[in-house]
């Protein structure tokens, strides 16, 4: 847990420890995620990364049986406060999923759903700015702009997941949560991704997942490297993929485990 | 490598072999199928249409007061039918009982329909009024093919005709040959009936050149030289005793066919009747209505009910003992026999709430409780099929809970729901057992006019008609399964057609 960013953090975790049921999953994380820059979360699967991304958004809320404890703040307010509503959180955080997941309506219906229930618009013309604005910043506006009304399910995998990006970004959020946002894309889709989260990166606060060694660090200024439901190792992706502190870092970036 | 080869012959002729195996229930299933098709659809044939017997007579009106009650005009219809036939078959008032047979080839209970249109709309005296009354069932029967009746041309000319006794007659043939005529004859048709002109005898033994027998229709004296020069042969194919017409009642139908005066007629009564004792006059039209309103009383029930609990347990309950024996007991609740609901009905509905007997609404509120136990079932498995994906990207994006499952997990689940909702109808729709037990099996001769009229159920209809001893009950019992199986066919098109739209909604 060393080299802390410089600049105050977005989010700030103090002893975070999630629970399924009686079994704890992730094990006392603190960790401090910087504003306007990329942090990737690596670690073997089933190490808790989803888990504690989760955490943040407080989408553990839906899994029945989880329980999270400690202190998970953004700008210093405690998610987990009570008399938070969730559904506040997550306007203010957005999330992008493994499986590129559009709903099954029209490409404008998809991006504009979150303003919609948000009431961030007053009529059509703002709806239709924001829409374009979220798809211009995902990089789709050029492909989708002539065909607005066909299903979402209707575009390539890649595209689909820039249409989640969209959608996320459409509600203008602070905090983006990706978990292995290219995972389920080919390489030139994958090289999409990563250069529009690398372009996001200006305005975002974004946490990505990723078992793609390469792709941590290609997109991410933090890596966070996680194991068995505890945090090992966090500091500048630099470091880590040059020079990191715990054998198991060095054991698993070098492809010797996970 | 030898080894892999046997085998793989093997496991492909295994293959085969379960394809075949496939095939052949697939193939004994659809024949199943059109078997069951054909034998329904053939004997409810029968009931669609009916013979009737035009009849036109010269109006006589009766000159002073008001048109007389219907039930005036069913009697003075009735006069006018007998009348006719009399006319035109005047030795059958010779005895009394042929007279009885003569008027028993008409429906007297058919005339009412006429009577009805007659006061309303009275022709002007003096004008020529027509109109057609049913034939009897039994009659209807006949001249349907049951008893099955063949007719051939006999083109041997008759020499001489010689009058015994009475009506008996005997036909001489001087050329011979007519053992070929006896041997048919005489085979396993008893009955066998000459046709010549308006004269119509039956025979009662041949000789190689002589044909004696009984004049049934027509006189001797009337059959000309042109008559003579051959016969129709009329067998029937079973003997008098084991039929309900007699050989009197289908000689005079020879003769009215002859004459034109029979036609087949599509049987319209048969679908804007209610039931009736008599199968010719009987209908499907309350049962069917009985049977809407109560599909009405149990979608209204089902429907929201076996929504809402599907969505409370699948989206929002949570998972503890709790809701595992209400899931339990829901599935059991499935299982449960319709008969045990029909009795839950009579004791709570009918017995501790007073609820009228035989009605639709607690028909339909007994067939609601059968059917929300399936309608919760598909609706869960809906649900569930939903992908989680669907639910996470709506959440993620700051619905709330109950946002995400209306506005985007039940408009996926919604053509699975529709299907289990619909199947779930279906099977009310068909269901006897439990309107058994509540009195929807009574007579009701009338049509509901809302849930709360007396009423009966087509699958009950059709369960009390199969019960008739009349042989006609048989085809209006097929033609009622027919209607009730044109609603099944109708609603699962419904089904159908609204998945597809939601589909093409839905993008």
């Amino acid at each position: 847990m060393s080299d802390q960013p410089s600049v105050s953090p977005k989010v700030s975790c103090k002893g975070v420890d999630v629970f399924y049921g009686d079994q704890q999953v992730i094990h006392n994380v603190s960790m401090d995620i910087a504003d306007r820059a990329v942090t990737a979360f690596i670690g073997p699967s089933g190490c808790g990364k989803s888990t504690f991304l989760r955490c943040i958004n407080r989408m553990n809320d839906t899994i029945e049986g989880a329980r999270v404890e400690g202190l998970v703040e953004i700008d210093g307010e405690n998610v987990n406060a009570q008399g938070i509503d969730p559904v506040t959180i997550r306007s203010r955080v957005g999330m992008v999923f493994q499986k590129p997941n559009p709903f099954p309506k029209s490409i404008y219906d998809n991006v504009a759903y979150g303003p919609r229930i948000h009431g961030l618009v007053r009529d059509q013309m703002d709806l239709d700015e924001i829409v374009e604005r979220s798809l211009v910043r995902a990089g789709l506006w050029d492909e989708v702009s002539d065909r607005l009304d066909s299903p979402g399910t209707s575009l390539s995998s890649g595209q689909q997941q820039r249409l989640c990006i969209a959608r996320a970004i459409a509600v203008g959020p602070e905090i983006i949560l990706m978990d292995e946002p290219c995972s389920a894309l080919d390489p030139i889709a994958t090289a999409r991704i990563e250069a529009l989260i690398d372009d996001l990166r200006q305005r975002f606060c974004i946490v990505v997942i990723t078992h793609s060694m390469q792709q941590a660090a290609r997109v991410s200024q933090t890596t966070a490297f996680f194991h068995d439901g505890r945090l090992i190792e966090h500091g500048e992706t630099e470091m880590i993929f040059t020079n990191p502190a715990d054998t198991r870092t060095q054991d698993y970036i070098t492809g010797r485990f996970g | 490598m030898s080894s892999v080869h046997e085998s793989l012959t093997r496991r492909r002729r295994a293959e085969m072999r379960f394809r075949a195996y496939g095939l052949a229930a697939i193939a004994l299933a659809v024949g199943m199928l059109v078997l069951l098709l054909a034998t329904i659809g053939v004997q409810a044939a029968g009931a669609f249409s009916h013979h009737k017997l035009q009849v036109s007579v010269e109006w006589t009106d009766n000159a002073s007061g008001p048109t007389p009650p219907v039930a005036t005009l069913v009697s003075r219809l009735n006069t006018i039918v007998r009348e006719d036939l009399e006319t035109v078959f005047p030795k059958a008032m010779q005895d009394r009982r042929s007279q009885v047979e003569l008027h028993d080839t008409v429906s007297r209970l058919a005339l009412l329909p006429v009577a009805n249109r007659l006061s309303r709309d009275p022709p002007t005296s003096g004008s020529l009024f027509a109109f057609d009354v049913a034939l009897s069932d039994d009659i209807d029967l006949f001249l349907k093919g049951s008893p099955k009746l063949t007719s051939t041309v006999w083109t041997d000319g008759v020499d001489s005709i010689e009058q015994t006794v009475g009506d008996s007659v005997e036909l001489i043939y001087e050329d011979g040959g007519l053992l070929a005529l006896q041997r048919e004859g005489e085979s396993n048709e008893p009955t066998l009936l000459l046709q010549m002109g308006g004269v119509v005898i039956r025979v009662a033994s041949i000789t190689d050149s002589v044909v004696s027998g009984k004049v049934l229709v027509g006189e001797v004296s009337a059959i000309d030289d042109q008559d003579r020069s051959g016969a129709i042969v009329h067998r029937v194919a079973a003997p008098e005793l084991q039929r309900n017409v007699s050989d009197q009642q289908i000689a005079w139908m020879l003769v009215l066919q002859d004459a034109g005066r029979i036609k087949r007629t599509f049987n319209a009564d048969f679908f804007t009747n209610a039931d009736s004792t008599y199968p010719e006059l009987a209908g499907v039209l309350a049962a069917i209505m009985g049977s809407v309103f109560m599909m009405l009383v149990t979608a209204a029930v089902a429907l929201p009910i076996g929504m809402a609990a599907a969505l409370y347990l699948e989206e929002f309950a949570p998972h503890n003992r709790l809701t595992r024996m209400i899931e339990v007991n829901i599935n059991n609740l499935a299982a449960v026999p319709s008969i045990v609901f029909g009795l839950l009905g009579a004791a709570l509905l009918i017995n501790f709430l007073n609820m009228p007997r035989s009605a639709p609404v607690v028909g339909g509120l007994v067939l609601g409780l059968m059917t929300l136990p399936t309608i919760i079932l598909a609706a869960r498995a809906a649900l569930r099929a939903v992908p989680q994906t669907v639910r996470d990207a709506a959440l993620g994006l700051g619905a709330s809970k109950s946002r995400a499952v209306f506005d985007h997990v039940l408009p996926l689940a919604a053509p699975g729901i529709l299907t289990g909702a619909i199947i779930g109808l279906a099977r009310a729709l068909g269901e006897t057992a439990p309107l058994l037990l509540i009195g929807m099996v009574a007579f009701v001769a009338e049509v509901p006019d809302g849930p709360n009229d007396e009423a009966t159920a087509l699958p009950v209809l059709i369960y009390k008609w199969s019960n008739g001893a009349e042989r006609a009950w048989e085809p209006a019992t097929a033609a009622a399964i027919v209607v009730l199986l044109a609603f099944m066919v109708l609603m699962n098109a419904a089904a159908v057609l609204l998945r597809r739209r939601i589909d093409r909604t839905r993008l």
